[in-house]
């Protein structure tokens, strides 16, 4: 009846994971009670659950980051925590717990932290930037926004029910075959990765066909703002790489579920074909995490620089050639496997020509605030931060791609320290600018400065202390993933690292205390005009938060950076003659439905309920169905609303201004 | 909503579907009459079985997906193109770092 | 802003501004989503150019398949494409009863398609071949298997929009929906052609 589902499952032993549980489980029930209290349930559904605006659902995103960031940090401290006392011969985690912790930390700090602020970003800004007033498929992107949700409550169950993959984020086999793994923890990892990867290809699609066909007339390709430009080359990446995965879990599902032997040591399998098939996605999705960071330190840079950005060209080309060229590096993540030089070679070429396009967009940014009237607000301050410290991530990556360098280092905690040194400040830091820059615009009232700025010097300050010993450590030969180790002469650095993952948990501290702050003096904050920032693309010419529309009248685009221009020649807030009724989409229960019943799936899968696994699959393709019957998905808004809505905006500008 | 976008995207007539369709027909059986007398080396029906078949992909992408460089299907082309080049470079590569890594381990 | 500016003259039109052509954009999403699936099939046939010779002491490609019979599902498939351009000519001339005809046709190509699948899967698997036998029937079972499981989708996909046709009529996003799974229709055959020469026909020779 339930499969291999029975109590015993819940790990009522181990006193860390089932306090975890508990405390996971009280804070959920807090949330639930305030809810009912306050009788929020009605309005939580119909505004934000079925809402098919894709600025509440990028909120959404956020917010599913945001937690997610919290869960794979805990991990982090975790494992800090356990090498600091370890070599004190202190142990406080399990080789098991610990080998879950490692795994699911860099499963969910990519797919469930990473990814959704990504697209959740996307998803405020890339319409208003394009001038448009939603996405291409805006019920698509609901689905996309609930599958990611249900990938990421899969990871969250497994730590109460069952357990989590032991064998690292990148599952490699035939350690993750059944032979090995026979738990259940790598199907969490599979179905949590397979079915969050169709609601980031379904994403990708639906953002591509939103760039390509949904630009403000007169917005030519190469007046596109450079955050567009990185979305779009993003999403090529998400649609052309994540198959790949789709289909490398499906043949390694299909050796744990059916008996088969793609991945398996005998009868003909071939290990290295999995790894192979896993970077061939997973260097692509560096990318994918890296480049739209890219594209806000351009809008950041040329904002607070007050200056166009340096070489606008030349950004747009270096960033097609790293998206073109990251498809062709991943077997730079195996050097170590045996194969010929020749192809090392191949590789390792491939993979430091990536340098040079990364080095022009930084000398790049570098020339936009050459002579600029910089202004240093946070965003500015995470850019700066960026600059300086992934120019050190970078060089490590070019000594990394030589394959003779490589040999040495390979598995050790120098690949570990130079990962994080091109992810943090390259993606995290990235987000956290995107979402100080962008936090009015969303919500309508501006962060407080003074804890941004206390939040950024702890995570800087802190990611040097954590990670420069790692480097260290690397170099002294410590491998990765070690539980436990004998080697004394390691521990001083590891507990180096350990208080720099403190200084950073302080950082995550100011940044809360900043956020309810903020909430709490939101009338100070308030951002009148919608242009916090005097900044200069198509967004800021909305309200703060935006209406429903986004935009009352399509504007028409003459130039990169076209608001500023409109603000220079003074028409940025002259009023239409008239105003049209506007068509938007109706919300839809649909995505959350189906968002669940993926979730319904994915658990029965895990734990080989096979009758509900039917019943959830017949379900959704049930609702998908029931959905294309139904042919009345639009609304209108009248004129005259419109006309209201703005005609409060311009009063309530007024009343700003004196 | 008129007709026209249909007329847009599918310029289908009745005869090129045949043609396609005929065309399809006689590119199916030009490999499989090969494979199944066996006259030709197996290295000459190789490259005929490959010639065929990449023969029959266009003539279905013509006639069949109404792909041309009209620029109503120019993003279809474009992105088209750019999967195959994808395609390429990733089973490619993949064929030649495990071929390469199997004789080195013979 | 100056009136001369040459790029914005001639884009004053609300009404194209404000209804971007939705079915245009469906098109080149569902387009998207084609060639993220052949990807999918891109890796799946890699897979079987790497493992597709490891019989671990298994059968051969060349004992088990039957070239007579895949040309018959070939031949199947190869009609159903026909028969789907002509449901398109149908919708292009507005014929409701052709459409349907040509999709009910369509349909029972498909599944007799099908069915020859499941036969010789089946067929395969009571003689002890099934896909845990080797790598090579593991990736011969996934790829043939993925390729029929899209096309079992297609039908029930086919079978949706003869309901929708029946009881809409041939509305504009009933259009939209026939034109897209024409696309996903030829796609499928498209694929096949990879997987006859590759799997079956190299797998003989």
């Amino acid at each position: 009846m339930f499969g291999k589902l029975s109590l015993s499952a819940i790990p009522y032993h181990e006193p860390i994971t089932i306090s975890a549980v508990a405390g996971a489980v009280l804070l959920g029930l807090v949330i639930v009670g305030l809810i009912t209290y306050y009788r929020k349930w009605t309005y939580l559904y119909k505004e934000w659950l079925t809402s098919l605006d894709h600025k509440n659902i990028g909120i959404m995103y956020i917010i599913l980051a945001l937690v997610m960031l919290l869960r794979g940090f805990s991990d982090a401290i975790l494992m800090r925590a356990q090498q600091a006392a370890a070599g004190a011969s202190y142990t406080i985690l399990s080789a098991d717990h610990f080998n879950q912790i490692f795994s699911a930390h860099g499963s969910i700090m990519i797919i469930f932290m990473a990814m959704p602020f990504v697209v959740g970003l996307m998803n405020v800004v890339i319409p208003q930037q394009i001038g448009a007033r939603d996405v291409a498929f805006p019920f698509l992107n609901s689905l996309s926004l609930w599958l990611t949700a249900a990938g990421a409550l899969l990871i969250m169950v497994s730590l109460g029910v069952g357990e989590f993959s032991k064998v690292g984020w990148s599952g490699y086999a035939p350690l993750s075959e059944l032979e090995f793994s026979p738990g259940v923890g790598v199907d969490y990892w599979i179905w949590a990765f397979q079915i969050a990867g169709v609601g980031s290809t379904l994403s990708g699609i639906n953002f591509l066909v939103t760039i390509i066909k949904m630009r403000a007339p007169g917005m030519t390709a190469m007046r596109m703002p450079l955050f567009v430009w990185t979305s779009f080359f993003t999403m090529v990446l998400v649609v052309w790489a994540f198959p790949v995965l789709t289909a490398a879990l499906g043949m390694l599902t299909l050796d744990r579920y059916l008996g088969m032997h793609f991945f398996t040591n005998d009868l003909g399998g071939n290990l290295m074909m999995y790894v192979n098939l896993f970077w061939t996605w997973g260097h692509p999705e560096v990318y994918i995490l890296i480049l739209p960071a890219f594209g806000i330190f351009s809008e950041v840079v040329a904002t607070f620089s007050g200056k166009r950005l340096f070489g606008y060209g030349s950004m747009v080309w270096a960033t097609a050639a790293i998206m073109v060229l990251s498809f062709s590096v991943w077997m730079h993540h195996f050097f170590t496997m045996g194969a010929s030089p020749n192809v090392n070679l191949f590789f390792g070429i491939a993979t430091m020509i990536i340098a040079i396009p990364t080095g022009v967009k930084t000398f790049n940014w570098l020339f936009t605030m050459y002579r600029g009237r910089i202004r240093f607000t946070t965003p500015m301050y995470w850019t700066l931060g960026f600059i300086v410290t992934f120019a050190i991530g970078g060089s490590t990556g070019v000594l990394l791609s030589v394959p003779s360098a490589n040999f040495v280092l390979h598995n050790s905690l120098f690949v570990i320290a130079h990962f994080h040194n091109v992810l943090i400040p390259g993606s995290l830091f990235g987000l956290f600018a995107g979402y100080y820059y962008w936090f009015p615009k969303a919500v309508g009232f501006r962060l407080k400065e003074n804890w941004g700025r206390r939040a950024f010097w702890c995570w800087l300050i802190g990611f040097y202390l954590a990670f420069v010993p790692v480097y260290v450590l690397g170099f002294m030969g410590m491998p990765r993933r070690m539980a436990f180790y004998a080697t004394s002469a390691w521990h001083p650095y590891l507990l180096v690292a350990a208080f720099g993952v403190a200084v950073i948990m302080l950082g995550i501290l100011f940044q809360g205390i900043q956020l309810l702050v903020s909430i709490k003096e939101r009338t100070a904050l308030r951002d009148q005009d919608g242009d916090p920032w005097d900044g200069r693309t198509l967004e800021w010419m909305t309200s703060s938060p935006p209406a429903v529309y986004n935009f009352p009248k399509i504007p028409v685009v003459n130039g990169i950076d076209a608001f500023m221009e409109m603000k220079e020649e003074g028409v940025a807030y002259s009023r239409p003659e008239h105003y049209t009724d506007i068509v938007m989409p109706k919300n839809t229960p649909h995505g959350l439905i189906i968002g669940g019943l993926a979730f319904v799936f994915g658990f029965a899968m895990i734990w080989h309920i096979w009758w509900l696994a039917v019943l959830a699959a017949l379900g959704s393709l049930f609702s998908v169905i029931a959905r294309s019957f139904d042919d009345d998905i639009h609304y209108v808004i009248p004129a005259t609303e419109v006309e209201r809505i703005e005609n409060e905006r311009y009063r309530q500008m007024a009343f700003a201004a004196k | 909503m008129s007709l026209a976008y249909i007329d847009s995207t599918g310029r289908g007539s009745f005869k090129s579907y045949l043609t396609g369709f005929m065309l399809s027909l006689i590119l199916t059986a030009i490999p499989f009459a090969l494979v199944l007398g066996g006259t030709w080396s197996s290295s000459a029906t190789l490259i005929a079985i490959f010639g065929a078949g990449f023969l029959q992909v266009l003539v279905h992408l013509y006639y069949f997906l109404h792909l041309d460089s009209s620029s109503a299907a120019r993003w279809n082309m474009l992105t088209m193109i750019f999967t195959i080049l994808i395609m390429i470079l990733f089973v490619g590569g993949s064929i030649w770092i495990m071929y390469d890594l199997y004789h080195r381990m013979m | 802003m100056t009136t001369t500016d040459a790029s914005t003259v001639g884009i004053a039109h609300d009404e194209v501004v404000e209804h971007p052509d939705t079915i245009e954009m469906q098109t080149l999403g569902f387009w998207l989503y084609l060639m993220s699936d052949l990807i999918i099939f891109a890796t799946l046939f890699a897979t079987f150019a790497v493992l597709g010779r490891n019989y671990a002491g298994g059968p051969t490609g060349k004992e088990l398949f039957e070239l007579p019979y895949v040309l018959g599902e070939t031949l199947l498939l190869l009609f159903s494409s026909f028969t789907y351009g002509l449901v398109i000519l149908a919708v292009q001339n507005g014929l409701k009863k052709s459409v349907l005809m040509w999709l009910a046709v369509t349909f029972l190509l498909g599944l007799g398609f099908v069915l020859m699948e499941i036969n010789e899967f089946h067929s395969l698997i009571v003689h002890g071949h099934g896909p845990g036998v080797s790598a090579f029937l593991s990736s011969y079972f996934t790829l043939v298997g993925t390729h029929g499981a899209h096309v079992t989708f297609g039908l029930i996909w086919m079978a949706v929009m003869i309901a929708q046709v029946a009881v809409k009529g041939l509305t504009s996003s009933v259009q939209s929906r026939l034109m897209r799974l024409s696309m996903f229709w030829h796609f499928l055959d498209i694929v096949w052609i990879g997987i006859f020469s590759v799997v079956y026909l190299m797998g003989v020779i």
